[in-house]
C-alpha cells in the first residue's frame, strides 16, 4: 500500500512540525519510495488508492501480537486515536480532510466544503451516493467488521474441510421499522448472495445496487488476509448502498438480513412464489413454509429452470418470433420516451467508462509527480548535507543553504501532491460508483423486457388457444348430436383459456408495475446523479485550486529567497 | 582585465557575474574591453549518417588582437571539440568549460529540443572561455572565432588530443586515472602520488559530488517527464469530461464541458512548463555534472604532471650518483654525463615548474568554480521555483474560475 512505503512522510505530517520534517527525512533517506505502484488493472488502482488514503491519515498501526491474523485493520478510525482497537465500535464521524488541511481562500468555501462533505460525501471508505431519501434525520449506518473463521456444521466427508468466513454486521439506525436502534448479526458471503437474489426477485424494475463479485479466482490466488479485507470493504459498501436506496432500505429482506440472529432465514430461491401481486414478500407465510401454488402469481417472476422449462421454451419461441418475423409483437415496447432514455443510458455508460479510465490515468500522473518531486527533494537534502560537511569555501555554504530551501520546498510540494491525490481519488470515485450502478440499470431494464416477453408470450398463446377452440367447435358442430370427446376437449380448452387470461392480466399488471418502477428509478437516478456529479466537480475543482495554491506559496517563498540571483543575472 | 559578457540567446545559464549592454550596439566609444559571442541559427546540413548541424558564431569585440568589431563564422560541433582540446593541452590546471555530450543516437532524431539545448550549451561554453581571464587570451580561441571554414576544417582533422582518442581508449585512460586516485583514497601506498591531504580531500569531494549531482540530474529529468505526463493525462481527462457532458446536457453538461476545456488549457500550460524545466533546471544540473567531469580530467593532468616530475627527480638522483661515481673515477665520460645531468636538471626544473603551476592554477580555479556554481545553481533554483510557483498559480486560477458557475448550479 502507498502508506507503508511512505511512513517517513506520513508520520512527519502528523507528528512533526514542518521544520522538523527535514531531520526526519534525513534520518530516513532510504525510505523514499522508489517502488512504483503497479496498477494491475483499472479498478484496483482507484479502489486501492481510495482505501489507502486512510493510511495517509494515520501512522500504520501494528496489529497486537496475539491477534488473529485474519483480523483486518479497521476500515476507518478517527485519526487522532490510532490505537483504537480493531473491533472497537467507534463511530466518530471522521474529520474532513478539507477542514483539517485547508486554509481556504475565502470563508464561504469552508462552509461549502462542510456542506458538500456531510451527507453524501463522507470521508469513509465508500462514497455514499444519493442524498438521504426523505429527511436527513433518519439514518441507517452499517458497519462490517471482525471477520472470523467458522466451521461448517453439516456432515462432511472430510472433517474440518468446510470452513468459511463470517463477518460481523453492525447496524445503527433510528428508523422505526427495525427492532431497536443498534444490533449486530454474523453473516457469511453466501448469505449476501441470497439477499441479493431475493431483492432482485422482489424489486423488479428497481435499480438495485449490484452485490460484490464472488471472486472465485481471487479467493484462491490472493493472500487470505488481503482477500478477506477486500471482501469486507466490498460488503460494507454494498450494504451501505442498499441502505441509501429509498425503497430497498425498507425491505423485509434487508431487515431480516440485518437483524435475525443465526442462520439467514431467506430461502435461496423461490420456486414457490407466495407473493402479493404488488411484489412485496409475505415473509411470515414463507417462514412457516406455506406454499400456495397459483399459476397466475407465478408469472410475476421471470421463467427460470426446472418447472419453468416449458414456459422458458414458450418465451424463447416468442422472442425469436419477435426478432425474426419482424412483425410487431402483440404488445410492443411502444414507449418512445423509454427507448430514448435507454439509448441515453447506453451512451452515458460508455462515456462514464471512458471518463473513469481517464480519471485513473490522471490519478496515476498526479501520484507520479508527487513521488518524483519527493525524490528530487531528498536528493537535494543529501547534497546539502554533503556540501555542508565538505565545505571549504563560503560559496559552498551559500549553495548548500539555497539547496536546502529548494529541497524543503520540493518535499513539501510532494506531500501536497499526495494529499491532493487522495482527495482526487475520493471525488472521482463518484464516476466509478455510477459506472457500477449501470449494472443495476441493466438489471432493471432486463426485468422490464422479460416481463414484456411474458406478456407477449401469453397473448400469443391465448390467440393460438382461441383458434384451436374455434377449430374444435367448428368440427364438433358438424357432428349431429354432439361429439362427446370433442365437447370435453373444448371444455378443457375453455378452462385453460380462462386461466391463461388471468395469467395474462397478472402479467400485464406486473409489466406495468415494473415500467413504473423503471420510470421512478430513472428519475431518481438522474436527479441524484446530477447532484452527485455537480458535487464531485465542485469538490474536485476546489481541491485542485486549494492545493495548487499551497504549492504555489511553497515555491514563491523559494523564489523570493533566491531572488538575488535573478537580479544579478539581468 | 574586466570582461563584460552579455548573453543574447543563452538567457539564464549565464555563468558570469555581470553583463550589461546589448550586443546590438557595442560601445565603440567606451574603453571597456569586451568580448561577446553568440552561437545562433542551428542549421541541419548533410544527409543521413553524414548529417550534422552548423551554427553561426557571431563575435563582437574590441580586443586589439581581433580582426575587427564583428566577425561571423560557421562552425560545427567538432570545431568546438577542437577548441576544447587545444585549451586543455595549453592551459593545464584550468578547469576547461564543459561541452555538451557528443550524442550519437539523438543526433539522428534531431529534435527541436535537442538542437536548442545543444546550441544553448555551446553558446555558454564559448562565452565562459571568453570571460576567463587566461583562456580569453588564447590564440586558438581567436582562430576558432575568426578563421575561415577551410582553415578550420584543416585544423580540425589534424587534432589528436586526449579527447580525440576513441571512446574505448578514453575509458581506459580515465579508468587508470580513477584507479590511481581511488588507490590513494583507499590509502594504498603508491610512490607516484601526491601526499597532500587537502588535495586528497578535494579529489574525494569531486568524485562524490559527481555521484550526487548525477542523481539530482536524473530526478530533474524525470520531473520534466512527469510534467509532460500530467499534461497528457489532463488533456485526455478533459476530452472525456466533454464527452460525458454532451451526454448529460443542461447545467451539468455545461459544467463538464467547462471542466474539460479548462483541463485542456492546463495541459498546454504543463507542456510549456516541462520545456522550461528542461531548459532552465535540468540542463544547468547536467552542465554542473559536466563541469565536475572536466575537473576530473584536470585532476588526471595534475597526476600526470606530478608523476612526470617524480620520475625526473628519480632519474636525476640516479644521474647524480652516476656522475659522482664518474667523477671519482675521473672517467672521460664525465663531460658527457655532466651535460646530460644539466639537461635533465633543466627538464626537471621545468617539470616541477609546470606541476607547481598546475597546483597554483587549480587552487585559483577551485575558488572560481565554487563561486560560479553557486551563482549558476542560484539562478537555476530561482528559475525552478519561479516556474513552479507560476505554474501552480495558473492552475489555481484556472480551477477557481470554474467555481462561481458550479456554486450557482448547486444552490
Amino acid at each position: 500500500m502507498m502508506g507503508s512505503e511512505n511512513q517517513g512522510f506520513e508520520e512527519a505530517h502528523i507528528d512533526a512540525s514542518r521544520e522538523e520534517m527535514e531531520s526526519l527525512v534525513l534520518d530516513d533517506p532510504s525510505n523514499n519510495s522508489n517502488g512504483t505502484k503497479s496498477f494491475s488493472h483499472h479498478r484496483s488502482a482507484m479502489s486501492s488508492l481510495a482505501d489507502s488514503h486512510h493510511l495517509l491519515s494515520r501512522p500504520m498501526v501494528a496489529a497486537p501480537a496475539d491477534s488473529d491474523p485474519l483480523l483486518a485493520p479497521p476500515s476507518f478510525r478517527d485519526f487522532r486515536n490510532p490505537n483504537v482497537a480493531a473491533d472497537n465500535s467507534s463511530y466518530i464521524e471522521p474529520p474532513s480532510y478539507a477542514d483539517v488541511i485547508f486554509s481556504p481562500f475565502d470563508e464561504n468555501a469552508v462552509h461549502e466544503i462542510d456542506g458538500v462533505d456531510s451527507p453524501g460525501r463522507s470521508s469513509d471508505s465508500s462514497v455514499s451516493l444519493s442524498r438521504s431519501p426523505s429527511s436527513s434525520s433518519d439514518y441507517i449506518k452499517i458497519t462490517v467488521s471482525n471477520p472470523q473463521k467458522e466451521q461448517e456444521t453439516s456432515n462432511s466427508l472430510v472433517p474440518g474441510s468446510n470452513t468459511y468466513i463470517t463477518y460481523l454486521i453492525t447496524t445503527r439506525t433510528n428508523i422505526t421499522g427495525f427492532n431497536g436502534s443498534e444490533f449486530s448479526v454474523r453473516r457469511r458471503f453466501k448469505d449476501v448472495v441470497t439477499l441479493s437474489d431475493r431483492l432482485a426477485e422482489s424489486y423488479r424494475g428497481f435499480f438495485i445496487p449490484p452485490r460484490p463479485d464472488k471472486n472465485l479466482v481471487e479467493s484462491q490466488v490472493m493472500q487470505k488476509q488481503e482477500f478477506v479485507e477486500q471482501r469486507r470493504v466490498a460488503l460494507e459498501k454494498y450494504l451501505r448502498r442498499l441502505a441509501t436506496h429509498p425503497v430497498i432500505r425498507k425491505s423485509d429482506e434487508l431487515k431480516v438480513f440485518l437483524q435475525v440472529q443465526g442462520k439467514l432465514p431467506l430461502p435461496t430461491s423461490t420456486d414457490v412464489a407466495s407473493r402479493m401481486l404488488d411484489g412485496a414478500v409475505k415473509l411470515p407465510k414463507q417462514l412457516f413454509g406455506e406454499s400456495v401454488v397459483v399459476a397466475p402469481e407465478e408469472v410475476v417472476q421471470p421463467a427460470k429452470g426446472g418447472r419453468d422449462l416449458l414456459r422458458l421454451f414458450k418465451e424463447l419461441r416468442q422472442s425469436v418470433t419477435n426478432d425474426w418475423v419482424g412483425s410487431k409483437p402483440p404488445v410492443a415496447e411502444e414507449d418512445k420516451e423509454f427507448l430514448e432514455k435507454k439509448g441515453r443510458m447506453h451512451d452515458l455508460e460508455q462515456q462514464l467508462s471512458n471518463a473513469s479510465q481517464q480519471a485513473e490515468s490522471l490519478v496515476k500522473a498526479q501520484q507520479d509527480m508527487g513521488e518524483t518531486m519527493g525524490e528530487l527533494g531528498l536528493t537535494f537534502i543529501k547534497l546539502t548535507k554533503f556540501e555542508n560537511e565538505e565545505a571549504i569555501f563560503n560559496s559552498q555554504r551559500v549553495r548548500a543553504a539555497d539547496m536546502k530551501n529548494v529541497a524543503t520546498a520540493a518535499v513539501k510540494a510532494s506531500r501536497f501532491y499526495r494529499e491532493l491525490n487522495a482527495h482526487t481519488v475520493k471525488h472521482l470515485d463518484t464516476l466509478h460508483e455510477y459506472l457500477g450502478l449501470m449494472l443495476s440499470v441493466h438489471g432493471a431494464f432486463s426485468d422490464r423486457s422479460s416481463a414484456l416477453l411474458t406478456v407477449q408470450t401469453l397473448i400469443s398463446e391465448l390467440s393460438s388457444l382461441h383458434s384451436r377452440a374455434e377449430k374444435l367447435e367448428a368440427a364438433s358442430s358438424k357432428i349431429f348430436g354432439g361429439d362427446k370427446s370433442r365437447i370435453r376437449k373444448i371444455e378443457e380448452l375453455k378452462e385453460t383459456i380462462r386461466v391463461t387470461e388471468d395469467a395474462k392480466h397478472v402479467a400485464i399488471r406486473e409489466y406495468e408495475r415494473i415500467k413504473e418502477n423503471n420510470r421512478t428509478e430513472l428519475e431518481r437516478l438522474d436527479r441524484e446523479r446530477h447532484a452527485d456529479f455537480l458535487n464531485m466537480l465542485k469538490g474536485f475543482v476546489l481541491n485542485q485550486a486549494g492545493y495548487a495554491e499551497k504549492i504555489a506559496n511553497v515555491w514563491a517563498k523559494v523564489a523570493e529567497e533566491t531572488s538575488a540571483y535573478a537580479r544579478e543575472s539581468t | 582585465m574586466i570582461t563584460v559578457v552579455n548573453y543574447q540567446s543563452a538567457t539564464l545559464l549565464s555563468p558570469q557575474r555581470s553583463s550589461s549592454g546589448s550586443s546590438h550596439s557595442p560601445r565603440s566609444s567606451s574603453s571597456q574591453p569586451y568580448l561577446s559571442i553568440s552561437v545562433t541559427e542551428p542549421v541541419k546540413l548533410g544527409n543521413g549518417v553524414q548529417a550534422y548541424i552548423s551554427y553561426r558564431v557571431i563575435t563582437k569585440t574590441n580586443f586589439p588582437e581581433y580582426q575587427g568589431p564583428e566577425k561571423i563564422v560557421i562552425r560545427r560541433y567538432s570545431d568546438f571539440v577542437w577548441l576544447r582540446d587545444r585549451l586543455f593541452e595549453k592551459y593545464k590546471g584550468v578547469f576547461i568549460p564543459p561541452l555538451p555530450e557528443k550524442s550519437t543516437v539523438e543526433k539522428f532524431r534531431f529534435s527541436a529540443e535537442f538542437i536548442e539545448l545543444r546550441r544553448q550549451a555551446l553558446d555558454i561554453f564559448v562565452n565562459r572561455i571568453a570571460s576567463h581571464h587566461e583562456l580569453q587570451q588564447s590564440e586558438d580561441l581567436r582562430t576558432f572565432l575568426q578563421a575561415d571554414e577551410e582553415t578550420m576544417e584543416r585544423l580540425r582533422s589534424q587534432e589528436t588530443g586526449i579527447f580525440k582518442k576513441k571512446p574505448a581508449d578514453l575509458m581506459q585512460i580515465f579508468k587508470e586515472m580513477q584507479t590511481r586516485v581511488s588507490d590513494v583514497v583507499l590509502g594504498k601506498e603508491k610512490p607516484v602520488e601526491e601526499s597532500n591531504p587537502e588535495y586528497e580531500k578535494l579529489k574525494n569531494y569531486i568524485f562524490e559530488l559527481e555521484n550526487h549531482l548525477s542523481e539530482a540530474q536524473k530526478h530533474a529529468y524525470r520531473l520534466v517527464k512527469r510534467h509532460k505526463e500530467l499534461g497528457q493525462s489532463l488533456s485526455d481527462f478533459g476530452k472525456a469530461a466533454k464527452l460525458l457532458g454532451a451526454c448529460e446536457g443542461h447545467a451539468l453538461g455545461k459544467a463538464f464541458s467547462d471542466l474539460g476545456t479548462k483541463s485542456e488549457t492546463l495541459s498546454v500550460r504543463l507542456q510549456k512548463e516541462a520545456h522550461q524545466l528542461l531548459m532552465n533546471f535540468e540542463e544547468p544540473l547536467k552542465d554542473y555534472v559536466r563541469a565536475v567531469q572536466s575537473i576530473k580530467a584536470t585532476i588526471a593532468e595534475r597526476a600526470n604532471a606530478f608523476r612526470h616530475q617524480c620520475e625526473l627527480a628519480e632519474t636525476i638522483k640516479l644521474k647524480e650518483i652516476n656522475l659522482d661515481k664518474l667523477m671519482l673515477t675521473r672517467s672521460d665520460k664525465v663531460g658527457e654525463a655532466e651535460l646530460e645531468y644539466k639537461e635533465l636538471k633543466a627538464e626537471s626544473e621545468e617539470a616541477t615548474r609546470r606541476f607547481e603551476n598546475i597546483v597554483r592554477v587549480m587552487n585559483e580555479e577551485i575558488v572560481r568554480f565554487q563561486d560560479q556554481k553557486t551563482q549558476d545553481m542560484g539562478i537555476a533554483f530561482h528559475q525552478f521555483a519561479k516556474g513552479q510557483s507560476r505554474l501552480a498559480n495558473n492552475i489555481a486560477d484556472a480551477w477557481r474560475s470554474l467555481l462561481p458557475k458550479l456554486e450557482a448550479c448547486l444552490s
